[in-house]
């Protein structure tokens, strides 16, 4: 029987994923792990990319894993859990085993937008039947907050660092949802820990579904944010309203934007509080501002004719 | 715990107690402590939900106290409890204070 998504029907059931890690204080990624679980009411297997989650979680002989979880390097967690879910079809087929378990991957944005993404792509195209998770706090944050494909334009990082040669990140970020739907999989969505119900919402059709599903989740990092401890989820939720980390699904090729702001805000709404983008409230960097506003006004306005297209 | 050699691990270093994580107490990483107010607690479960560490121990549907051994006092409990007619249910101070 599935738990209702109350959440006072939700505090009953065990923590899978528990407290003793080592994730910073106020870091988004454990509260994105627990909702999943929280969520799922299947035994599990996961597996997971280094990154802060798997470095933090599983320290030496401390686990905060309540499941069974595989410690993967970084460019191939999707390859690892494809391989258990090969060997869980088999077992199945030769009567050896009748439970129904689920396989899931976690990833951070640099172990699934640039490292692991031939392994992603290849599960996903061979069809195993399983969840890949990218948390992405939009950047490589477990080695000091290096640029990744996911990173902003205009973020500071330690190897695009805003100063009088560059206004931090040149570049736009890699539209890894949209990569993903064009593997023409059954399942993707993007979701946000300030959306807790829509999220265990989308984690709960995934689970329902036979095939690879994707979903990609903001997951706040205040270190590499510069940002304060406390605003992982008011963060996420101004990233959602300003339709910068717009909530979606496709299902089946049929686009759904599962939460529509009432009022669209300005993405400097979501940049101010963060050190990581200081910089481009100096006046000669003000054209990165109009043009990150450009930017997601472009992809939300496409998003919405997407929706339209049924 | 008791630090382990090599010769103690499990081979390929599998830990075989899930959740033991649960034996490292990061209580001591917090700078800020929370403070439940209890009248202002309208029982949403906010804190529950949101909280990164684990740290917010219900029981029965109902909220209890804060798990000191391991709130890292980020604070995000603090900021998104809503709590009653305008009054919050949970209060950051200063540790040490
Ligand atoms: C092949 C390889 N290159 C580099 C590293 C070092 N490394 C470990 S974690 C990490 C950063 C991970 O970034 P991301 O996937 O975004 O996760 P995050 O730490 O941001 O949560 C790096 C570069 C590694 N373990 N393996
Ligand atoms: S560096 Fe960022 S992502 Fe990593 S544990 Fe700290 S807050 Fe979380
Ligand atoms: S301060 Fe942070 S770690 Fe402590 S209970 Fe509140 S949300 Fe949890
Ligand atoms: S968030 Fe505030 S009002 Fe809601 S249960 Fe927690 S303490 Fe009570
Ligand atoms: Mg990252």
């Amino acid at each position: 029987m599935a738990t209702g998504l109350k959440l006072k029907e939700l505090s009953k059931k065990e923590d899978l994923f528990t407290h003793g890690h080592r994730m910073c204080s106020g870091c988004g990624a454990p509260i994105v792990v627990k909702m999943i679980l929280l969520a799922t009411d299947y035994p599990v297997v996961a597996s997971n990319a280094t990154g802060c989650l798997e470095v933090s979680s599983c320290i030496a002989e401390y686990t905060a894993w309540k499941i069974p979880w595989i410690h993967t390097a970084f460019e191939n967690a999707a390859a690892t859990i494809s391989g258990v879910e090969t060997m869980y079809r088999s077992l199945k087929k030769r009567g050896k085993m009748d439970k129904d378990i689920k396989f899931i991957s976690f990833g951070g944005d640099g172990g699934t937008y640039d490292i692991g993404l031939q392994s992603l792509s290849g599960a996903m195209e061979r069809g195993h039947d399983m969840i890949y998770v990218c948390y992405d706090n939009g950047a490589y944050m477990n080695t000091g907050i290096q640029r990744s494909s996911a990173t902003p334009l205009g973020a500071d990082t330690t190897t695009c660092p805003a100063g009088i040669a560059i206004p931090g990140k040149i570049r736009p970020r890699k539209n890894l949802t949209k990569i993903m739907a064009a593997h023409n999989i059954p399942y993707v969505a993007q979701a946000s820990p300030s959306n807790w119900m829509d999220l265990m919402k989308k984690v709960r059709k995934a689970h329902e579904i036979t095939g690879p599903k994707f979903i990609n989740i903001l997951s706040p990092c205040n270190r590499g944010w510069r940002s304060k401890t406390n605003d992982a989820i008011s963060l996420s939720k101004i990233g959602v309203n300003t339709c910068y980390w717009p909530l979606y699904e496709i299902e089946n090729g049929v686009t759904k934007i599962t939460f529509k702001p009432k009022e669209k805000k300005p993405v400097v709404d979501f940049l101010k509080p963060q050190g990581r983008f200081k910089h481009l409230f100096a006046p000669e960097n003000e054209w990165l501002l109009t043009k990150m506003q450009e930017e997601v006004d472009t992809e939300w306005e496409k998003l919405l004719k997407e929706e339209q297209c049924v | 715990m008791k630090q382990k050699g090599w010769k103690d691990l499990a081979p390929g270093s599998v830990i075989l107690e899930g959740g033991n994580a649960v034996n490292f107490k990061t209580g001591s990483w917090r700078a800020f402590r929370p403070v439940w107010i209890e009248e202002n607690c309208i029982q949403c479960l906010f804190c529950w939900i949101y909280c990164p560490d684990m740290a917010v121990k219900v029981k029965d549907s109902k909220r209890n106290e804060f798990d000191y051994d391991f709130c890292k006092g980020c604070g995000i409990c603090a900021l998104e409890c809503p709590g009653k007619k305008g009054k919050k249910a949970i209060e950051m101070i200063e540790e040490g204070k």
